[in-house]
């Protein structure tokens, strides 16, 4: 929908800074975008092209390329039901079934509000914790159809506030000094830290 | 060649393919070794011409480096010593059989109706390596069938098997990577970004290297079978790069250009007007008769009329006759009508240039280089004036690749940032009028102050690397129309005595140009450049007196000095850069007469018009850049009544009666090489055999003191504070008259901009899309503003032969440098 914000082009910046090569930075770049919209939108690709020196053709190539990356709009809470083996085993789908007749949408759909967004995924790795859902890629384990229903109402009424919107992916932003940024400059420029040479094998003595 | 292809053979590699023993050379890859010695190993993604990536795995063969058999992508491969390799064994068929059974999962069987059936690389292999049938029962992945994803290439993502040729074109060869690969698993799919078509200039070359249907070109598509095409090699005239292509035709008609790979040229790759120029040729509006102006409008003539009516307009002392054009036809054709200009009617006043080159004797004074000679690696290219990508963007993928993978190094000397500043170690942008007093601090080694507004850091750099690199290769054009070729003298002139070991690549881009100088299509110069003195035997006079230029030519017409213009194939109206000047020309003289294929502007003007035929319908040779001459043949016949130029020439003196003393192409050859210093070694039967043609001998004005009559280093001082200097260059799209008689390429160019320097936008207070009122004289347009990078302050770029405004009407020859107002619009 939108170009980064003045305040985010600030910290896209400071991302950047943290790489020799600007193009590094797409995906925490990619990040941010869809921290500000909820979704990657077109422009913001744009937008990264513009900052990274690169075709939004390639921006796109790298987005598209990642399941996190949702280039459409999506619920504040994408919810992620796993159906795979495990899950299905314990009773994941019917746990997707729930969800689905509880908010009134397929799986894939949102709701009316703008609320929630159901996904039917594989395995999320959490095989003995069955049936299990990630909001916004944060786990919930072993539920019950009622303790589905309570998660809802309280991602509903703001009392489940460990959940940040679709996007945004840890409650504090990192922020490097300055002075601690590690091998910014063109790789092949950078002298190897001193711990790296340290670690290089003795060269093999004559004869050897 | 790609960085891991073969150099040459340092010390043969021993390996054994299929049992048998050979030699690969250094760094050779399996790929490559085994095609060179007869075995074909299936491929898909991998091109000689571009970097391996091992994406298909259609060469896997088995191979073993002593730790038993085991199968490996020849593409990646180098060949190593004692390596033994089997392309025949079970297992490399079973990698064969299964590697085509998935890639032929998800492709469509639609050969039937595709443009690809019939020379398709999958069709190939899946007959002569596939398993024959297919296990896979399941649904294949549907998307919509062909979407354009630029306005000449169509892309069916169903037929791609997604072999990286296409993208890795766009991005390594090209440097447009607006294709991509999109999405991940089975929905990978080739793309552009939404709303961002993949138009690039080399767009074409993927649907030439697709090795299935799935990349189409709109100009091709359906209109004919790979079995019914017939065809030719030659060489395109577009651009005096002289790219290597193939011609086909089905019915009489060309339907297709493809690039031949020729390794000192082009690699095979063409820009896409190389590579669509053909549209034009087959163009509804191609001149079938000849035409006379006998009641106020031109009307169908037969030839004996309008040869009578041109020999009329011709009978004249030859200073009342003006000559503007050649550079199109092919060197036989030249060489007719320098013979009969020149040799017959003693004509001096004959220029193959419009205004827009660089003075004949200067460049044909410089020693040669070649486009290998200027791509070596370590070696420095100096570009000066043009920029390549927009004015000869065949040879600016050479230049792209040399600089970017072999590590030559480049200066830029230009008016503005060109499309390969990026990789430029020194980007000197010269403010017109500035040229040569920059190249003269170059070329003395004096750097340490700024000159003419370029810092003295940039001018130290490039000092610096022309003193350290070797070899120098300076490619010089003229970069602007607005101002003097002079100053580009000048600039040859520091540039030459400052590094005398440099040699230098001509960049005149009209097409047949290098031959229509060599032929002598330029005043004060006979055939091979000889001067106007020589005897040639079977020539009746030569001129006695030097003649004009075109703009000569035009003012003396103005005058009424000069009565009658012949054009040969020049729309002067159009492409002359002063306006008015050739606009009074047109007015005050008696007799046009125009050898041509189309009714151009000037054409229309004309009192007789000859209808000629283009390159792809007569055979002749070309003189490319480098001097290198190379064939182009015909494939199918001229519309109507056209006949060849050299005909017409021959035509013309028998009505007048006198005698070109040949009546074939051959015949003409056979005396080019009798008379003409520069032809004596050359052996036509090798011209016309495929390959690399034969460069010509230096002319004896190669190392001659350059002319310095027209070297101009005085620094123009600007006339007022709110004029800007004018920056006139030519964008490959453009309203010319090849791509504007070409239905899929009328409709690529831009509307004229007016491009600003970053300081200039900012003192206006305007941004990129904003009016501004650019005034030139009476002359007035509202025009977009453009923000150009690397434009100096106080100049602005506005391209020649855009719809929108004519900088043609802001320049005036008479000035060294031209300006025009820009102001904002008030609202």
């Amino acid at each position: 929908m939108s170009r980064l914000t003045a305040q985010n082009q600030e910290v896209a910046a400071e991302i950047i800074s943290r790489y020799p090569r600007a193009k590094s930075a797409l995906i925490p770049l990619l990040h941010l975008a869809q921290e500000q919209d909820g979704y990657v939108a077109d422009d913001a690709m744009e937008h990264l092209a513009e900052l990274v020196g690169v075709t939004p053709a390639e921006v796109l190539g790298t987005c598209s390329f990642y399941e996190m990356f949702v280039r459409h709009p999506v619920g504040k809470y994408k919810i992620d039901i796993c159906t795979n083996i495990s899950c299905q085993l314990v009773g994941g789908e019917e746990l997707l079934h729930h969800a689905e007749e509880t908010l009134g949408i397929r799986a894939g759909g949102t709701t009316d509000d703008g609320l929630f967004t159901i996904e039917d995924v594989e395995c999320i790795a959490a095989c003995t914790e069955g049936p299990c859902l990630q909001v916004n890629y944060r786990y919930e384990y072993r539920l019950s159809n009622s303790d589905f229903d309570n998660m809802i109402e309280g991602l509903r009424d703001g009392s489940r506030d460990d959940v940040p919107p679709h996007g945004t992916l840890g409650l504090t932003r990192q922020h490097i000094p300055q002075d601690h940024l590690a091998g910014i400059g063109s790789p092949e420029t950078t002298p190897m830290p001193a711990w790296f040479e340290s670690r290089q094998p003795e060269p093999e003595a004559e004869g050897a | 060649m790609t960085d891991t292809a073969p150099t040459e053979a340092t010390t043969g590699v021993p390996f054994t393919l299929n049992g048998k023993d050979l030699e690969a050379k250094d760094g050779e890859l399996l790929i490559e070794a085994a095609e060179r010695n007869g075995v074909h190993i299936p491929r898909f993604c991998y091109h000689p011409r571009m970097e391996s990536v091992g994406m298909c795995r259609m060469c896997l063969v088995e191979v073993d480096t002593g730790r038993g058999p085991g199968l490996q992508p020849s593409c990646m491969l180098t060949v190593t010593p004692n390596m033994l390799v089997n392309t025949e064994s079970e297992s490399t068929k079973a990698a064969q059989d299964g590697v085509l059974e998935l890639t032929l999962i998800n492709h469509p069987l639609d050969c039937p109706v595709c443009d690809k059936g019939g020379e398709c690389p999958l069709q190939d292999n899946a007959f002569a390596f596939g398993p024959g049938e297919s296990r896979f029962v399941e649904e294949k992945r549907h998307y919509e069938k062909p979407i354009p994803i630029s306005d000449l290439v169509f892309l069916d993502r169903e037929r791609c098997i997604l072999c990286d040729r296409c993208t890795r074109f766009a991005d390594d060869v090209a440097g447009d990577p607006l294709i991509h690969f999109i999405d991940r698993g089975n929905q990978t799919q080739v793309n552009t970004f939404p709303g961002l078509p993949f138009s690039s200039y080399f767009s074409g070359n993927t649907v030439q290297i697709c090795p299935v249907g799935a990349l189409t070109s709109k100009p091709y598509r359906f209109t004919a079978r790979p079995w019914d095409l017939a065809e030719n090699e030659s060489t395109s005239t577009v651009d005096s790069t002289g790219a290597r292509i193939v011609l086909q035709s089905s019915q009489d008609k060309l339907v297709r250009i493809l690039g031949v790979d020729s390794d000192a040229v082009n690699w095979s790759w063409l820009s896409d007007k190389e590579r669509f120029a053909y549209e034009a040729t087959n163009a509804e509006s191609r001149l079938h008769d000849p035409m006379m102006d006998t009641s106020g409008a031109l009307e169908s003539v037969r030839w004996n009329a309008a040869l009578g009516a041109a020999v009329n307009a011709l009978a004249l002392a030859p200073s009342k006759i003006g000559v503007i054009g050649g550079a199109r036809m092919s060197v036989e054709s030249q060489y007719a009508w320098a013979k009969m200009l020149k040799g017959l009617a003693g004509i001096d006043n004959i220029d193959a240039q419009l205004g827009d080159g660089i003075d004949a004797e200067a460049i044909m004074s410089l020693p040669r280089a070649t486009i290998d000679e200027a791509a070596q690696p370590g070696g420095v290219i100096v570009l000066v004036g043009i920029d390549p990508k927009e004015d000869l963007p065949t040879l600016y993928l050479r230049l792209r690749h040399a600089v970017v993978k072999d590590g030559a190094s480049l200066i830029e000397m230009t008016p503005r940032a060109t499309g390969l500043s990026e990789f430029a170690s020194a980007r000197i942008h010269t403010q017109p009028g500035s040229l040569g007093v920059i190249a003269q601090s170059l070329g003395t080694g004096m750097v340490g102050t700024s000159v003419a507004g370029v810092s003295a850091r940039q001018l130290t750099d490039a000092s610096k690397l022309l003193k350290s690199k070797r070899p120098v290769t300076v490619i010089v054009g003229r970069g602007n129309l607005a101002e003097r070729d002079g100053y580009t003298v000048a600039a040859l002139k520091s540039l030459r005595s400052g590094f005398p070991e440099a040699k230098f690549l001509s960049a005149l881009r009209r097409g047949n140009i290098h031959g229509a100088l060599e032929m002598g299509l330029t005043p004060g110069l006979l055939p091979g450049g000889q001067p106007l003195d020589t005897e040639i035997d079977g020539w009746i006079t030569t001129p006695a007196e030097r003649g004009l230029d075109t703009e000569g030519i035009l003012r003396s017409a103005v005058k009424g000095e000069i009565s009658t213009l012949l054009l040969l194939g020049s729309d002067p109206l159009t492409d002359y850069p002063d306006r008015n000047l050739v606009r009074e020309a047109f007015d005050a003289v008696t007799n046009v007469v125009s050898v041509d294929a189309f009714l151009t502007e000037s054409s229309q003007r004309a009192n007789v018009v000859l209808p000629t035929t283009l390159a792809g319908e007569s055979a002749g040779t070309f003189l490319n850049l480098e001097n290198r001459l190379s064939p182009i043949r015909s494939k199918v016949t001229g519309p109507g009544q056209t006949r060849d130029d050299w005909m017409i020439a021959a035509d013309i003196a028998a009505v007048a009666g006198g005698d070109l003393g040949f009546s074939t192409v051959s015949e003409i050859r056979e005396e080019i090489s009798a008379l003409i210093p520069t032809f004596a070694d050359i052996d036509w039967s090798e011209v016309d055999a495929a390959g690399d043609g034969p460069l010509i001998a230096s002319s004896p004005l190669v190392g001659s003191d350059l002319r310095t009559s027209g070297a101009d280093y005085s620094v123009p001082v600007p006339s007022g504070d709110y004029g800007l200097r004018l920056v006139v260059d030519r964008k490959m799209w453009d309203l010319g008259t090849m791509v504007n008689e070409s239905a899929s390429q009328s409709q690529l160019h831009t509307e004229a901009y007016a491009g600003l320097a970053s300081a200039d936008a900012t003192r206006l207070g305007v941004f990129d899309g904003d009016k501004v009122a650019v005034t030139a004289g009476d002359h007035q347009a509202s025009l977009a503003v453009k923000v150009i990078a690397g434009l100096p302050a106080g100049s602005v770029h506005i391209p020649f032969r855009l719809p929108g405004f004519d900088p043609g009407e802001a320049i005036s020859a008479s000035f060294p440098v031209n300006e025009v107002a820009v102001e904002v619009e008030s609202s």
